[in-house]
């Protein structure tokens, strides 16, 4: 049997990529090479990694979702008013607004709409929802979920540990299920599904309820982190998920996807602005540097490809 | 012999078209039928409502005795074992070889899938095509067309709970080798004892004669014969598919072999030169998909290799996808492909715009009370009339047409036939791929294309259907002078 060393490298690009910025923060900053350290760098990662595979999901059928970061911010809105005063008004909010993003499936997939315009259309019925839930900045996170991801568990730091499991977990769902298989043919060759007796509507309903159980729950975890929240909490969180799921080898459109790499380019993604804190670097260049890197990853994917071809 | 599947008088018609116009066709478990017809005889509306993913308009649908016609679907279809092979493959790329097949069986799921679509589908496959070298994780996507066809068609004939009983083959041998073809042929034959039912269609008569039973041969939406295959020759089949009386084609008779050429180059497979002179009208014929849209696309895209004489216009054959501006007004539809002439003072002249579109409404007959209006308010026929205006209206001294008439009703037809006869005697000179063998009569000769290349040269008092026929399908002992 022969290895497909193209498909192995590509593979393993995003990973390369992580270890590559953790070598260079681990340079500038050595103290960073500790659990304490990889704790602090690390702790905004978990709301990301959760954004990311929200977007993967959405990619998985060949849509765009240019309203996560809205929905995250309204998720967070309503964890730090009524699910601390209500929960049980505050958990069916929750529930109701996963049923919401299966809706938004729904109408696209029924009225053939683009999902970008859509998504972005949903955006801001998402920022409004978390303006009128919270006009202000304030509120309060409950507490078991502030103690939950301040959990120090003995060895590997938070942040890891939800990596790994949300990565495995994303990975067995989507790669290794039967279910997961026409899920993803769905991104494939859509007629070739419908042709094998399969609803196109209960796919695209399930893969955005999946998003929107994503979105939830990286609108939980911010709120933990940040303990309480704005009507801006989680802006580029839209852009910040597309990039990371891109970064992590899925593709726009054909049903290409990887979960774990989608969590691995949000860790990508989050230390990419750590390390250039650690450079000193003004603020103001950040996110251009930011987009510098993905740029460059991407070219590199991009070359990959072409000699894999000529080959 | 009792039949597995017995349709009787099914109808479809896709807006000016009768695709199945009382179609009755019985096939009996274990055999191995043959069906043939030209471009648009209905074949592909036909297996696919047996697929079960066309509804037809009437009809009875009976398989294995049980009345199924109300709510057949590709359930229903697939639970009786019926099973279809369709001519665009229904792979998805990015999923594996086992992976695409669990897409097709509900019964591979839970602890240890994966195993068992492996096995499934590497079983078949070396039933099948001994020696495929065919691993089971590799995605489809890397796989050669030769061998995502391999894969599709074992992946018809997989069983899991429900045994298959009917395979429909959509030319299942047009990316295949001739080993893997005689491959597939033999394991048809060998599961004909078993009970297994499969419908055949292909270009390869020699394929349809050597391994069918029996041959139907489909025109116009009809079965027009129901044949033994024993006794059954190629030129048989050839004079089944065209009409009746077969005369050359009445066109004005004219040659224009004297004018000067406008197009001269070297024609697919390089058999035949492609020639085009100044006010002809020559068709490119044969089946659907067998390289004429390639060929026209060559030309517009490179028109210095075929020494082209004078500017290029294109009519799009599929409006939905690559004709109409959907969103834009009629007028701009017609205008687009002359802008840059409009232009005053390096902006677009409206006054002038409405003028083209108003004199090309008049001369072409679009029907709308108002070229304002948005393109989507007119009916299809009148859609294509305003590609024909866009490409009429334009500078081209040649026009390439991509099967524009496909799905167009009777009336548009003959209007729009009239003005491109009209505009050739002016001196524009046409290029023209049909599908629909009537409308080679209008031309003054004709290239029939088969797999990607010319086959053959007809000059104007060669065009018969039978000609056209002879050379789109190929027997296997070739014989195309």
């Amino acid at each position: 049997m022969t290895i497909d060393w193209r498909e192995l490298v590509r593979a393993s690009l995003p990973a390369l990529a992580l270890t590559a910025l953790l070598v260079a923060i681990f340079w500038l900053q050595p103290r960073a090479m500790s659990y304490q350290g990889l704790n602090l760098l690390l702790n905004l990662s978990i709301p990301i990694v959760f954004a990311t595979l929200a977007q993967m999901f959405v990619l998985t059928v060949g849509d765009l979702d240019l309203g996560i970061g809205g929905f995250v911010t309204f998720v967070a809105c309503v964890t730090v008013t009524w699910l601390a005063d209500a929960p049980l008004i505050g958990v069916l909010i929750l529930v109701a607004a996963i049923a919401g993003y299966a809706a938004v499936g729904a109408l696209i997939e029924l009225r053939n709409l683009p999902a970008i315009v859509v998504t972005l259309g949903m955006s801001f019925v998402w920022f409004g929802l978390a303006v009128i839930v919270l006009p202000s900045p304030g509120g309060r996170t409950p507490e078991w979920l502030i103690a939950a991801v301040r959990l120090r568990p003995p060895g590997i730091p938070l942040a890891i540990l939800a990596a790994i499991v949300i990565g495995l977990l994303g990975h067995l769902l989507l790669m290794r299920t039967s279910m997961g298989v026409v899920l993803r043919g769905a991104g494939g060759n859509p007629r070739a599904i419908t042709r094998a007796g399969w609803s196109m509507l209960r796919i695209r309903m399930t893969l955005y309820a999946l998003a929107g159980l994503m979105g939830v729950l990286a609108g939980l975890t911010l709120a933990g982190i940040t303990t309480s929240a704005d009507a801006n909490l989680a802006l580029r969180y839209t852009l910040l998920s597309i990039a990371g799921a891109i970064l992590g080898g899925s593709q726009f459109t054909g049903g290409r996807v990887s979960p774990i790499g989608a969590v691995l380019g949000a860790l990508v993604m989050t230390l990419a602005a750590s390390f250039l804190a650690f450079l000193r670097l003004n603020p103001d260049w950040q996110i251009g540097v930011q987009g510098a890197i993905l740029i460059l990853v991407l070219a590199l994917r991009a070359l990959l490809d072409r000699v894999a071809g000529e080959r | 012999m009792s039949a597995f599947v017995e349709l009787a008088g099914l109808e479809k018609r896709y807006e000016a078209v009768r695709a199945l116009d009382g179609v009755d066709l019985r096939v009996a478990a274990g055999e191995v039928l043959g069906l043939v017809g030209h471009n648009g005889a209905g074949k592909s509306t036909l297996i696919n409502v047996l697929a079960g993913t066309v509804v037809p308009d009437a009809g009875r649908i009976e398989v294995a005795g049980e009345d199924l016609a109300r709510g057949y679907d590709v359930t229903t279809a697939t639970d009786r074992g019926i099973r279809c092979v369709f001519q665009e493959l229904s792979l998805c790329p990015n999923l594996t070889v086992a992976e695409n097949t669990r897409i097709v069986h509900r019964q591979i799921k839970g602890r240890g899938w994966q195993a068992r679509a492996r096995a499934l589908i590497i079983g078949t496959l070396d039933a099948i095509f001994p020696g495929h070298g065919i691993r089971p994780d590799r995605r489809i996507g890397d796989l050669s067309i030769g061998r995502r066809q391999m894969v599709e068609i074992a992946r018809a004939f997989t069983e899991t709970e429900t045994p298959v009983r009917l395979v429909i083959l959509d030319e299942p041998t047009s990316s295949l080798d001739s080993t893997a073809a005689e491959q597939l042929l033999a394991y048809v034959r060998r599961r004909q004892a078993d009970g297994v039912a499969t419908i055949l269609i292909s270009h390869l008569l020699g394929e349809i004669l050597g391994a069918a039973d029996r041959v139907v041969v489909m025109r116009d939406g009809k079965v027009v014969a129901d044949r033994a295959a024993a006794g059954l020759s190629r030129d048989d089949l050839v004079g089944l598919m065209g009409h009746v009386a077969d005369q050359p084609g009445e066109g004005q008779g004219r040659r224009r072999l004297d004018a000067e050429p406008v197009l001269d180059g070297p024609g697919p497979g390089g058999r035949h030169r492609l020639e085009l002179r100044r006010g002809e009208v020559v068709g490119l014929a044969g089946l659907a998909g067998h390289g004429q849209t390639a060929a026209l696309l060559d030309v517009y895209d490179r028109p210095r290799d075929f020494a082209a004489v004078g500017k290029l216009a294109f009519v799009a054959g599929d409006r939905q996808s690559d004709g109409v501006f959907p969103l834009w007004s009629i007028k701009d539809n017609i205008a687009v492909r002359s802008f840059s002439a409009l232009r005053r003072n390096g902006l677009l002249d409206e006054a002038a715009v409405t003028g083209l579109a108003l004199d090309w409404q008049k001369r072409i007959g679009i029907r709308t009370p108002d070229v304002r209006n948005p393109i989507l308010s007119l009916s299809g026929g009148n859609q294509q009339k305003v590609l024909f205006a866009r490409a009429l209206a334009s500078d081209a001294a040649i026009i390439l047409m991509d099967d524009p008439m496909r799905g167009v009703d009777v009336g548009t037809k003959s209007e729009v036939y009239a003005l491109i006869r009209q505009e050739a005697t002016a001196g524009r000179s046409f290029l023209w791929y049909t599908t629909e063998l009537d409308e080679l009569v209008h031309c003054d000769r004709v290239y029939v294309f088969r797999e990607g290349e010319i086959v053959a040269h007809l000059a104007h008092d060669e065009i018969t259907e039978r000609a056209v026929l002879q050379a789109s399908f190929r027997s296997d002992a070739e014989a195309v002078a």
